[in-house]
């Protein structure tokens, strides 16, 4: 584009819109059904037989755009992909909403469409249809740029994933080391600098799922880890089946970088957000074999079993510390600020 | 990771437990001074491990929990003055005041309602918000113990020495020790030990508690906040009360030395002065607050905005103070866990992550 900034006219509909749409958006995101330039992608569906279709939404606001490891387009494709994949549903199409605030460096806006392409190509959805307004500069606080992104796709037959499905004596997989995400933000903002690498670890699961469904079918139910942590998530399927869960603390992989910036910040980081692990419920039975099958994966070479579902202290979470105590690990409460001394 | 998983080691955790049952012959109970320890100690379950004769009562050491709410009515006053920016730690924000319900009862509500609240990690953060809104008021809610006031004198010289004309400090700073001397003069608990709050004493020095075995007969034992740190303080503290000889035993040689950090105290001194202090659930305790020196009355903002602020209440109920004397444990008070709970919370003490009730409540204890 010939501009350097985003300008209120790109939102305006006229031919500045039509410009940016042509531009960027298109250019980049290469779906036929995009180019039709309607009012609604329209399709075909092919849904086999017992099959259902599964639909979520999310918004993204995350400050700075860029970080280590991901950016704001990447985690608007991968959160949408990632929220499909926990019900088992394979994604097909996205919708991507814009809010651009006026001032917004063309450069900066090209790629995060850049990395949402990437991203959606990587997980093997298409963005097919979307929307761009343009809002007053300070109207979104200097951050410049807010996503929506929408997505639909398809459950197989016989699957049927929920976080009320958990059974006492199931067993409780984590994918690999938590807290990632969160601490590499966290430490961006704060301007903490770590002699270790400390990176988002945003990616799109559909494809570890879908190994992982393969190996074992009865899966009860997945879950990502986002906002409010391994601790929070665990809490909602405790208390969506009615039943109790135990966690051994020695089990839970954390990275010596993220443990160093928690200790730091004086965080916790079973509360810190994921977006590119998942905890999953399975039966007994099935615990080695599907272990197997994610180690087997790129995203799931650290799963690691960390703990089982309970009879007693229904819709609780309890911690077993490494000295040795039981201890309840409630859900997070309020927002996460560092302490005072 | 070094310098955390040596003082996390269960097997020397087991052994100590081991060597504290030996050795706790009778029943003895302990004050942790500090939300920390309280945090820390929940956190691991090291109050369920301890040998039985063996009691842990947690003490006023929150620096959001004590802030009177009469100190916090003031902050949403000023944060709500037109042109004012309030620059505070994150906990600060929840903590709710002494207001009736329905009015603007904390800082988190007044921002709702267009008061500029800004969360800081650093004083420092502070002072580069006033740099860059010359045409605002900038000011900074200090709150804290021995540990934090230094900053907080740190960047009040370093506003002087730029001569920065829009920053000041709201200063509802508190000094530990003489809190320790209003809980042990009281005689509501009976209490065979202080641990001692191992950050404050850094700054402080080993040697400022030395009153406590001179002048009331009690060990105490200053401790870091890892649990293996805070098993050898314990067994420190019973190793004394066993013997009848009380001493300062400093169990955190790796972090607190005798005299502690001279450089921070003459910076305290430098820029305050010691005056009575409103502690929620102590009331005003003589010689236990710093206020800013004159020299600096610039950057108080007590001056700068002298605002009233109507006579507050403590909610109805809430036993914060009893809680922060070790008085009752936290699941004593009618309110905890259900009408007062970290997201609802009714007294500080649910409110902070050093809170004792919110630590008790989180950890399920």
């Amino acid at each position: 584009m010939s501009d350097s900034f985003v300008v209120l006219a790109h939102g305006s509909g006229g031919r500045l819109t039509h410009d940016l749409i042509r531009e960027v958006f298109a250019r980049h995101f290469r779906s036929p059904l995009l180019a039709t330039q309607d009012d609604s992608a329209v399709w075909s569906p092919v849904v086999p037989k017992g099959a259902r279709l599964a639909m979520t939404t999310d918004s993204y606001v995350v400050q700075p755009l860029f970080f280590p490891g991901g950016d704001i387009g990447q985690l608007a494709v991968c959160g949408t992909v990632n929220d499909l994949a926990m019900v088992g549903a394979r994604p097909l199409y996205l919708s991507a909403g814009f809010i651009l605030e006026e001032g917004l460096s063309f450069a900066d806006l090209e790629r995060v469409v850049q990395s949402m392409a990437r991203s959606a190509t990587d997980s093997g959805v298409e963005i097919v249809t979307g929307d761009t307004k343009v809002v007053d500069r300070g109207r979104a606080g200097g951050d410049g740029l807010f996503i929506n992104t929408a997505g639909v796709g398809i459950v197989p037959p016989g699957v049927s994933l929920s976080g009320a499905n958990a059974r006492v004596g199931d067993r409780v997989i984590l994918s690999g080391p938590i807290g990632m995400h969160g601490m590499a933000i966290m430490t961006l903002r704060e301007g903490l600098r770590f002699s270790l690498p400390l990176e988002s670890d945003c990616a799109p699961l559909n494809g570890l799922v879908e190994t992982m469904l393969e190996a074992g079918p009865s899966i009860r139910c997945l879950r990502d880890p986002t906002r409010g942590g391994l601790a929070t998530t665990l809490n909602e399927i405790a208390g969506q089946s009615r039943v109790g869960i135990e966690v051994d603390e020695g089990s839970i992989p954390v990275p010596e970088a993220v443990r160093a910036a928690c200790e730091l910040l004086g965080l916790d980081a079973l509360y810190v957000a994921n977006e590119g692990k998942l905890v999953a419920i399975v039966p007994a039975a099935d615990e080695e074999r599907v272990l197997e099958a994610m180690r087997g994966h790129p995203l799931g070479q650290q799963a690691t079993s960390i703990g089982r579902v309970v009879p007693d202290h229904a819709g609780r979470v309890v911690l077993a510390t490494t000295l040795g105590a039981r201890r309840v690990l409630d859900m997070l409460s309020g927002a996460l600020l560092p302490r005072i001394c | 990771m070094k310098f955390l998983d040596e003082f996390r080691d269960p097997a020397l955790a087991r052994k100590l437990l081991a060597g504290l049952e030996c050795r706790a012959t009778r029943p003895v109970r302990f004050m942790e001074f500090c939300g920390g320890h309280t945090h820390a100690i929940l956190r691991s379950g090291l109050r369920q491990l301890l040998p039985a004769n063996i009691r842990l009562s947690s003490g006023p050491g929150c620096p959001v929990c004590v802030t009177a709410s009469s100190g916090i009515d003031r902050a949403i006053t000023l944060a709500r003055q037109p042109g004012v920016i309030l620059a505070t730690f994150g906990d600060m924000i929840r903590v709710p005041g002494g207001r009736p319900r329905g009015q603007i009862n904390s800082l988190q509500e007044a921002r709702a309602v267009g008061a500029d609240v800004r969360i800081v990690y650093s004083t420092l953060d502070a002072l580069d918000i006033a740099r860059s809104n010359s045409a605002r008021e900038v000011i900074f809610l200090g709150v804290g113990f021995e540990t934090t006031a230094p900053t907080i004198a740190a960047a009040v010289v370093q506003a002087e020495s730029e001569r920065l004309p829009n920053f000041s400090v709201l200063s509802l700073h508190k000094l530990t020790p003489p809190a320790t001397r209003a809980i042990l003069d009281a005689g509501e608990v009976q209490l065979s030990g202080i641990i001692g709050p191992g950050h404050v004493t850094s700054i402080i020095g080993a040697r400022a508690w030395q009153f406590l075995p001179e002048e009331y007969g009690m060990p105490c034992a200053v401790s870091g906040f890892e649990p293996l740190d805070i098993l050898q303080a314990v067994a420190a503290l019973v190793e004394m009360a066993m013997a009848g000889k009380p001493a300062v035993s400093n169990q955190y040689g790796r972090g607190v030395k005798p005299e502690g950090n001279v450089v921070a105290q003459e910076l305290l001194k430098r820029v305050f002065h010691i005056v009575p202090a409103e502690w929620r659930g102590l009331g005003v305790v003589a010689d236990s607050g710093l206020a800013l020196r004159d020299e600096y009355r610039s950057f108080d903002a007590l001056g700068r905005f002298p605002l009233p602020v109507e006579a507050s209440q403590e909610p109805v109920g809430c036993r914060c103070g009893d809680v922060l004397r070790g008085v009752i444990a936290p699941p004593e008070c009618p309110l905890f866990g259900r009408v007062c709970t970290p997201d609802n919370p009714v007294g500080p003490c649910m409110v902070s992550g050093e809170g004792a009730c919110a630590a008790f409540l989180q950890y399920g204890v």
